[in-house]
């Protein structure tokens, strides 16, 4: 028996002897082997043309809207309700237009799920009344007697605070979103305004935010979160105009 | 024992060992099967091959097309289309019909039906009920009360445009006075026992007496003189045991003092010609049609 370590040493293939003697070069190149799949499969992502398409009409979020996405995400809405129509018949027959990148290339972080105890809310704008997000929202066996949903009534006890508003659309702005000065510095002001259908800014809120709903959502004074929640669900999917715009097929 | 040169057989297995010697230790040969080695260099061919069918390798401006020329896009839209025309002279001779003798035609009436029940499942179901029995503040649809009309012309418009929404400018449109702060707390009890009598409930007669001439002043414009609703305005009948948001002393006189405004959207723009129609059929056809 020899105490010396036995080196085959016949090639190339031979070779990994020299990886497998030395931790700290094995710990090196099994990350550069690891990188390489990151590299191929991400970096693309943010260089390719054809990874986003310039789609009209998707605009940041409104404050409030922004406020209301920021409860979706809080209650853990995502936990149960995807944000993604994939391109498949049966999903484009019951939830309208299949989802684009772009729809969601202001969400940080997206919304797309992976799960469906609910149904998916990619384009649930418009499709109920706000009186009826009230109701489900406070109760939603009281107009879905089959739902598992959990109440969310507290919401109209909880109000928006404006205060961190300009904060939080600063944030948003750090990560990429085209968020004006102007946007910011009123963004404290908007959030309360969107919610009440008499507001003065009620034209300069519409030329920042085209096609921002402007009501009182939830029917009661003052700003709530259920203000918010509403005014974000009713916005969703909204964004782009199927009629005129047709997607390129390559993408 | 380190020589490559020659085989070392281990004595208790009988196996060919590789060499290797750990303190005396040797390592057993036992290389992989061959078919184990075959299937995974047919899977990296296979992956290749695959990279190569479809779309996958990044460029500099977008990644390879494929040569299958595959798409998902392109995919849905032709599954679509597949069903779509499978449907389509049906479907164009439902989006022109007339739904007042859709009966006469007895495939396309049962055409309409099932399509109007799965438009109606999907669209409708969460505000009117999956049976379509409604909610509070949601109508019946079972019934033979219409707010708004229940022949075909009636709950097309009312589908096609919606009721007081603000997307759809045609939308049905009324608005019942808020009498909180014109009605004094006697008179909204006064007019609220009124309404009780009239719809055969229990009340109080004194109040209900004294409730007459201010429902003849206030609200028989819209609901009628004799409370029977006028469709119209959406007025509902107030005679009948049928009520939207109840007919209970508490719930009639929060509709007296803050009145109510039920809201449903327009879905002219979210459905084709033919599903409006459908689901027309459905709706009409669930036992109130008139």
């Amino acid at each position: 028996m020899s105490d010396t370590p036995n080196t085959p040493a016949k090639g190339f293939l031979s070779k990994h002897a020299i990886l497998e003697r030395s931790p700290t070069l094995l710990l090196i190149s099994s990350l550069l082997v690891v990188t390489v799949g990151g590299i191929v499969e991400i970096a693309p992502l943010f260089y390719l043309e054809n990874t986003i398409e310039e789609v009209e009409g998707v605009r940041p979020y409104s404050p409030l809207e922004l406020a209301g996405r920021d409860v979706y995400i809080r209650e853990g809405c995502y936990v149960c309700h995807s944000q993604m129509i994939r391109p498949m018949r049966d999903e484009v027959e019951r939830y309208g237009h299949y989802s684009l990148a772009a729809e969601s290339m202001y969400d940080h972080p997206f919304q797309w799920g992976s799960k469906r105890t609910g149904p998916d809310l990619a384009r649930v704008g418009g499709k109920y009344s706000d009186a009826w997000h009230l109701d489900h929202l406070i109760a939603p066996r009281s107009v879905v007697p089959e739902s598992i949903m959990p109440g969310y009534a507290y919401l109209l006890d909880t109000p928006v605070n404006a205060e961190y508003t300009a904060d939080l659309v600063s944030t948003h702005r750090f990560v990429g979103v085209p968020y004006t000065d102007e946007m910011i510095e009123v963004a404290a002001a908007d959030v309360l305004a969107q919610a009440d259908p008499n507001t003065e800014a009620y034209d300069d809120l519409l030329e920042r935010y085209p096609g921002a709903q402007i009501r009182n959502f939830d029917g009661a004074p003052g700003v709530s979160e259920m203000d918010a929640l509403i005014a974000y669900l009713q916005m969703l999917g909204t964004t782009v105009d199927f009629s005129t715009f047709t997607p390129d097929a390559s993408r | 024992m380190s020589s490559n040169d020659q085989k070392d057989i281990d004595d208790v297995t009988g196996t060919d060992t590789t060499g290797h010697t750990w303190d005396g230790i040797k390592e057993l040969n036992n290389p992989l099967p061959r078919w184990w080695l075959w299937t995974f260099y047919i899977t990296i061919f296979w992956g290749l091959a695959y990279s190569i069918a479809y779309p996958a390798w990044p460029m500099i401006s977008g990644a390879t097309a494929g040569l299958l020329g595959y798409s998902t896009r392109a995919e849905v839209a032709q599954d679509i289309a597949r069903f779509e025309d499978a449907n389509a002279e049906i479907s164009a001779q439902l989006a022109s019909a007339d739904l007042n003798t859709l009966l006469e035609n007895e495939d396309l009436a049962r055409f309409a039906t099932s399509a109007g029940g799965a438009v109606f499942r999907n669209n409708c179901s969460q505000c009117h009920g999956s049976g379509a029995a409604g909610a509070v503040g949601y109508p019946n649809l079972l019934d033979d009360d219409w707010l708004w009309g229940g022949d075909f012309d009636n709950i097309e418009y009312t589908i096609r445009h919606g009721i007081r929404n603000e997307e759809d400018w045609d939308a049905r449109y009324s608005e019942m006075t808020a009498y909180d702060e014109i009605f004094s707390n006697e008179e909204v009890d006064q007019v609220v026992q009124y309404v009780r009598l009239i719809s055969n409930q229990e009340h109080d007669a004194g109040l209900a007496a004294a409730g007459e001439e201010l429902f003849l002043n206030n609200c028989a414009a819209c609901h009628g003189d004799d409370g029977a609703g006028n469709r119209d305005l959406g007025a509902p009948n107030l005679t009948d045991a049928i009520w939207l948001y109840g007919g209970s002393v508490d719930a009639l006189e929060e509709t007296v003092r803050y009145a109510r405004f039920g809201v449903m959207p327009p879905w002219g723009e979210r459905l084709t010609e033919a599903e409006i129609k459908a689901v027309t059929a459905y709706v009409h056809q669930l036992g109130g049609g008139e």
